[in-house]
């Protein structure tokens, strides 16, 4: 990657919105798993390996799985975020690896929200 | 056959008649013969309909409604709104369980509700390890702006304007600091970052470097184009391996990106960044004995001044910030230092973060504006104490360093001067909530174990009389004090605070002061009475039950990991002394406070 111009940060920024938001013809769905130290501790790479796990086998181009850092809330990691298409995100609390393998059938692949483990849609 | 202009279908199948059907049909015949509606209104009892779990249910014709987890205190509104007005109430309308539409907004969560995020604008949202994501949430735009269309008089103009002072604990105005360090006469300077959190119980930094690493680089990068520095020093503790290595993955990026190194963004401008591991030394967040020690020589303070901003590391001009001081330059360089002066209190300007943790229900990160009060921090964010039979004690704030705050002072605003006046410290954010099961003298003998611990011992006040407190503090929690040790306490600390070298002793003697100030009672009935009050210190207690307040329930017989403990129902409980390890299983079983 050549160094940046000043212009240049306004085209990564379009490019990378492109690539992360969601829209119709590129990824439909983004799920966020929350990787702080508070998120490790607790739990979150076996629920970001099960995430990986259940991706592989559905060879689903429009999923992004993505990770990012403490959410805020670190007694109740893990946590995992969940963003559909023209609709809010939600967020799971204690998440671990069989409730992100619903999640992600239930929720990703069926669109049916699994209120019983969710704190709250929307973001802060 | 009379006519009814409506029914009222009420299932009387067993489900809903055990969930209180009947109560309901009663009530509600009563209110309409109340209004004179009962030759209007039919109210009729149906077999199951099968909705047994949202139950008592009732179907309303015409409208065909079907209302769910009916009660009797519903009955006036349903017969005033439905009934009379013809308005059905909605909120007890039965709804498809998909979810979204119960599901709160994260807004309406007041974890969430009462915080305001400057310095963790872009947690939980990106990927700690994609520059190219920083970027598209404006990422580096204000280094764009710095670079390009600002002097350096102006950025130390703006960051002067916001009244942003230092987040790591002693409140330095940061803008005034870059300015000294820009008129300091000298060639090379040098710009650090203090990320060597040692408070016990603090991971706000820890937390900003894992979460967005790139904020961090983009403030200090501003603050060497502020001062003329082409160098800077990340100083991470070894402890943090997460935040190390997603501060290295970021400065390896930008590089690549030309965002440091030589001609950024192509403006001719040279910066250049390494991170430095600290072994985890607490003296080391000092900032003199940090500089010594990237200059890699052992770790320890030297009197000031002359200040860093003169002869810093090196003897080299340095501005030394913090982690969270430095993931606020950005927003304030974007946004204007009048938009973050115009958030918080006259003498603390913008945001501050907390690691809420102890007692507490919600333990996290939390941050708020300036001026929002403990109370609101500890029970609104943090959602109270977790154990119900537990009442709130204090709250420990600034740690070894800082003092607590008693459930009297709990109004006290989040400003510098107001805590300070509450007997605590803002400190770099650490929020300890204890509860009545904590011991005020064993909390100040921890955090002075920690001192005496961690103090350097170049000089003589902190290294001998740290450890002089110490040994005091321990024989009191031992049941060994003796009626002169608080006057010997009192003596010490002030002598300490006066003739320490660097801030970890001047402050070290803190913890002990404003325990004494809120909970002298403690420490005497540690000494004259030779009891804990909170049941902590273990040397005091007796483990014996009170049969009085015994309420035989067995929990303590159930827990007890020794089988020390013999109880028959109707009987209360007895500890066999002989067998007890004095592990105080027991007595944080007991819900009547019953073992002593």
């Amino acid at each position: 990657m050549a160094k940046l111009k000043i212009s240049d940060l306004a085209k990564i920024k379009e490019r990378i919105s492109q690539g992360t938001s969601l829209r119709e013809e590129g990824a439909h769905i983004k799920i966020t798993v929350h990787m702080g130290t508070c998120g490790i501790a607790s739990g979150a790479r076996a629920v970001l390996g099960a995430v990986m796990d259940e991706m592989e086998r559905v060879d689903r181009k429009d999923i992004i799985v993505t990770t990012s850092g403490c959410a805020g809330l670190c007694s109740q990691e893990p946590m995992m975020t969940v963003e559909l298409l023209k609709e809010e995100p939600v967020k799971y609390v204690y998440v671990d690896a069989n409730k992100a393998r619903q999640i992600f059938h239930r929720h990703v692949l069926e669109g049916e929200v699994q209120t019983q483990w969710a704190l709250a849609r929307g973001s802060e | 056959m009379k006519r009814f202009r409506m029914h009222m279908l009420l299932c009387g199948g067993t489900g809903c008649h055990a969930a209180g059907s009947l109560d309901f049909k009663e009530a509600l015949q009563k209110e309409l013969k109340k209004h004179g509606l009962a030759e209007e209104v039919a109210v009729v009892e149906t077999g199951c309909n099968g909705f047994c779990a949202m139950g008592p249910v009732m179907v309303v014709y015409p409208e065909g409604i079907f209302y769910v987890g009916l009660a009797p205190e519903h009955v006036p509104e349903l017969v005033e709104e439905h009934v009379l007005k013809g308005r059905p109430v909605e909120r007890l309308f039965y709804r498809e369980p998909t979810g979204k539409e119960l599901l709160p907004q994260m807004r309406e969560i007041p974890f969430f509700a009462h915080q305001m995020l400057i310095a963790l604008r872009n947690r939980g949202v990106l990927d700690a390890e994609s520059i190219d994501e920083y970027i598209a949430r404006d990422g580096y735009q204000a280094l764009a702006k710095a670079l390009t269309q600002m002097t350096p008089e102006e950025i130390t103009g703006e960051v002067k304007k916001s009244g942003l002072r230092g987040r790591g604990g002693a409140g330095f105005p940061t803008g005034l600091k870059w300015e000294f360090c820009q008129k300091a006469p000298g060639e090379e300077k040098f710009v650090l970052c203090n990320a060597d959190e040692g408070d016990p119980g603090a991971f706000m930094d820890r937390s900003i470097l894992e979460a967005d690493p790139h904020s961090v680089l983009e403030g200090m990068t501003i603050a060497a184009k502020a001062i003329g520095a082409h160098q800077g020093y990340i100083y991470c503790r070894a402890e943090y391996p997460l935040a190390v290595h997603r501060l290295e993955v970021a400065i390896a990026q930008a590089k690549e990106y030309g965002l440091l190194g030589e001609n950024i963004l192509d403006t001719g401008f040279n910066f250049d960044l390494h991170v430095y591991q600290g072994a985890g030394a607490f003296v080391c967040g000092e900032e003199t004995a940090l500089m010594r020690s990237i200059e890699g020589k052992r770790g320890m303070p030297r009197p000031r001044p002359p200040f860093p901003a003169q002869a810093g590391l090196w003897n080299k001009p340095t501005v030394l910030n913090n982690v969270e001081t430095w993931a606020n330059i950005s927003p304030i360089i974007i946004r204007g230092g009048a938009w973050y002066a115009s958030i918080g209190t006259e003498g603390s300007k913008g945001t501050k973060v907390f690691a809420l943790t102890g007692q507490v229900n919600n333990i996290g990160l939390v941050e708020v504006p300036m001026g929002t009060s403990l109370r609101t921090i500890i029970y609104d964010i943090g959602g109270g104490i977790p154990k119900k039979h537990r009442k709130f004690k204090a709250v420990q704030l600034g740690g070894p360093s800082g003092g607590c705050v008693p459930e009297q002072y709990l109004d006290t605003p989040c400003d510098y001067e107001a805590i300070v006046k509450a007997g605590a410290i803002m400190g770099s954010g650490g929020m300890i909530v204890m509860d009545d099961a904590t011991c005020m003298v064993d909390m100040a003998r921890f955090f002075m174990d920690f001192v005496q611990d961690e103090s350097c011992g170049k000089c003589t006040p902190c290294r001998e009389g740290t450890r002089r407190m110490l040994q005091i503090l321990e024989k009191i929690t031992q049941g060994e004090g003796e009626p002169t040790d608080l006057e010997v306490l009192e003596e010490l600390a002030p002598m300490i605070q006066e003739s320490a070298l660097c801030g970890l002793g001047q402050t070290g003697p803190n913890p002990v002061l404003s325990t004494l100030r809120y909970f002298r009672h403690e420490y005497e009935a540690h000494i004259y009475e030779k009891r804990c009050p909170a049941k902590s210190c273990v040397a005091l207690l007796k483990f014996k039950v009170d049969e009085e307040k015994c309420k035989m329930c067995g929990l303590c017989f159930k827990h007890c990991p020794v089988q020390a403990i013999t109880w028959e129902k109707k009987k209360p409980a007895y500890i066999d002394l002989e067998k007890c390890i004095k592990c105080k299983t027991c007595l944080d079983n007991c819900k009547f406070d019953a073992i002593y």
